[in-house]
């Protein structure tokens, strides 16, 4: 016990010591560089996933496919990845950005068709019933009704990512790793464990986020059964 | 790089065969034995979380935010504990589980329909005796879902644990860096991606081979 008491005191020494929060490597620049690679990768992964997701689901064309994607980019160890991808391409953030979609496509692809496919196809059949084209029946019912599993997955992918990005820095590229990987090569752990709160934070950050938003645009009627999920 | 290095030498897999075949080795257990520890806790959990429903949403979300944590962070704290050992990497990986295994023990238990727990009630079965006998069995489908998804998981997460010396075949990801040398990130990452994939087969064929009488549909997600 007195080992956390110790452990959160250097923590709270590192975090208010003020070099920390200015000039080149300090806590703002890292986050920005955290936050960029974390929001941009998510950017493309929901362009991807969400798309096919909602084809998928709303065609039920392909959903052999997209368990079999699903498992084969879960398998890819992301860490390999990125250090693949700087080995052939050289430092830049474009390496990173690629290994984090491909982490941050699967659960977002995964729920969006669970979602759609799950509506009942009887609510399904009404909506085409009273003269909804295929479109409106996507956006006006399916999407709607599948919003909670769409978010889940949304924050699967984002708290993953988040968390991720964090082992850019070891191939020598920025974020809030670098904190990290400095720390453990100088054998500084109060940078370690200091960089290793940041990530923490964020990503529980990303947590409440998420459960905010589902408060605010999941529709009252399906907030029950959104629970179970 | 160098210009003109292939992205695979053979040569080289070929001379490191058998180094290749020891931290195979040591990748499964640093990889598995977490799921299988995940699996003894959440059994239980999920029994008691299935039996008394107020408790399933607070252990829910402990195992979500645990989940929330990165991996890289959670071994640093643990470092501090149990230094840099193969432990350090297991408990964080054995936490992972947990976000999915504890719900895929709940739902597998929902699952079983309100007549076979009254047939076995009314056969004489005890509470105990039903949930051993009745009720798991009945869920094995949906709690294997969710071993597939953390053990494919757990797998290529082991890698990241070489930042702290205890990656299993992480080892060659970093090696190849250091080096400026493709050939054992990628020969690192496929083996990596072909562990994963064929335990991920072996846990459906051991499905099938639990349920005989499900056969017809094997659900994944």
């Amino acid at each position: 016990m007195n080992e956390l008491l110790n452990q959160l005191r250097l923590v709270g020494d590192w975090l208010a010591s003020s070099q920390q929060w200015h000039g080149d490597g300090g806590i703002p620049q890292r986050l920005l560089e955290h936050l960029t690679y974390s929001g941009l990768s998510l950017l493309f992964a929901a362009l991807i996933g969400l798309a096919s997701g909602l084809l998928v689901g709303h065609t039920g064309r392909g959903a052999f496919a997209v368990a079999g994607v699903a498992t084969l980019a879960r398998a890819i160890p992301t860490f390999g990845l990125v250090v693949l991808v700087v080995t052939l391409a050289g430092l830049s953030t474009t390496p990173v950005l690629v290994a984090l979609v491909a982490l941050a496509v699967p659960p977002i692809l995964l729920n969006t068709f669970e979602g759609v496919r799950g509506v009942d196809p009887a609510t399904r059949d009404a909506a085409r019933g009273v003269g909804m084209t295929e479109w409106q029946v996507l956006v006006r019912v399916e999407v709607p009704m599948a919003l909670p599993l769409i978010l889940l997955g949304l924050r699967i992918a984002a708290i993953q990512v988040v968390a991720t990005a964090t082992v850019a820095a070891y191939p020598g590229l920025g974020g809030l790793g670098r904190f990290i990987v400095d720390g453990l090569s100088r054998n500084d752990y109060e940078l370690v464990i200091g960089g290793s709160t940041l990530v923490v934070v964020l990503a529980l950050l990303v947590q409440i986020g998420f459960t905010a938003l589902r408060r605010a645009i999941v529709s009252p009627g399906l907030r029950v059964a959104a629970f179970t999920s | 790089m160098s210009d003109g290095e292939p992205l695979v030498r053979w040569q080289w897999i070929g001379d490191h065969a058998g180094e290749l075949a020891d931290y195979t080795g040591v990748h499964l257990r640093l990889g598995l034995l977490p799921v299988l520890f995940g699996l003894i806790i959440s059994v239980p959990l999920g029994i008691v979380c299935h039996r008394r429903g107020w408790l399933y949403a607070p252990v829910l979300t402990v195992a979500n935010i645990l989940y929330a944590i990165p991996s890289l962070a959670l071994f640093m704290i643990f470092v501090n504990y149990t230094g840099l050992t193969e432990r350090t990497v297991m408990i964080p990986l054995t936490l992972y589980t947990l976000s999915v295994l504890v719900p895929a023990v709940v739902d597998g238990l929902a699952s079983v329909p309100e007549p076979v727990r009254q047939a076995a009630t009314a056969l004489g079965f005890g509470p105990a005796r039903r949930i051993v006998q009745v009720e798991l069995p009945i869920a094995v489908p949906v709690v294997i879902a969710g071993v597939r998804v953390a053990a494919v998981s757990s797998l290529s997460l082991v890698a990241v644990g070489q930042l702290i010396g205890q990656g299993g075949l992480g080892y060659y990801i970093t090696r190849g860096l250091q080096l400026d040398f493709p050939t054992p990130i990628v020969t690192a990452i496929a083996l990596i991606m072909l562990l994963a994939l064929t335990t991920d087969a072996l846990l459906v064929l051991a499905q099938r081979l639990l349920t005989p009488w499900s056969r017809s549909k094997v659900t994944t997600s």
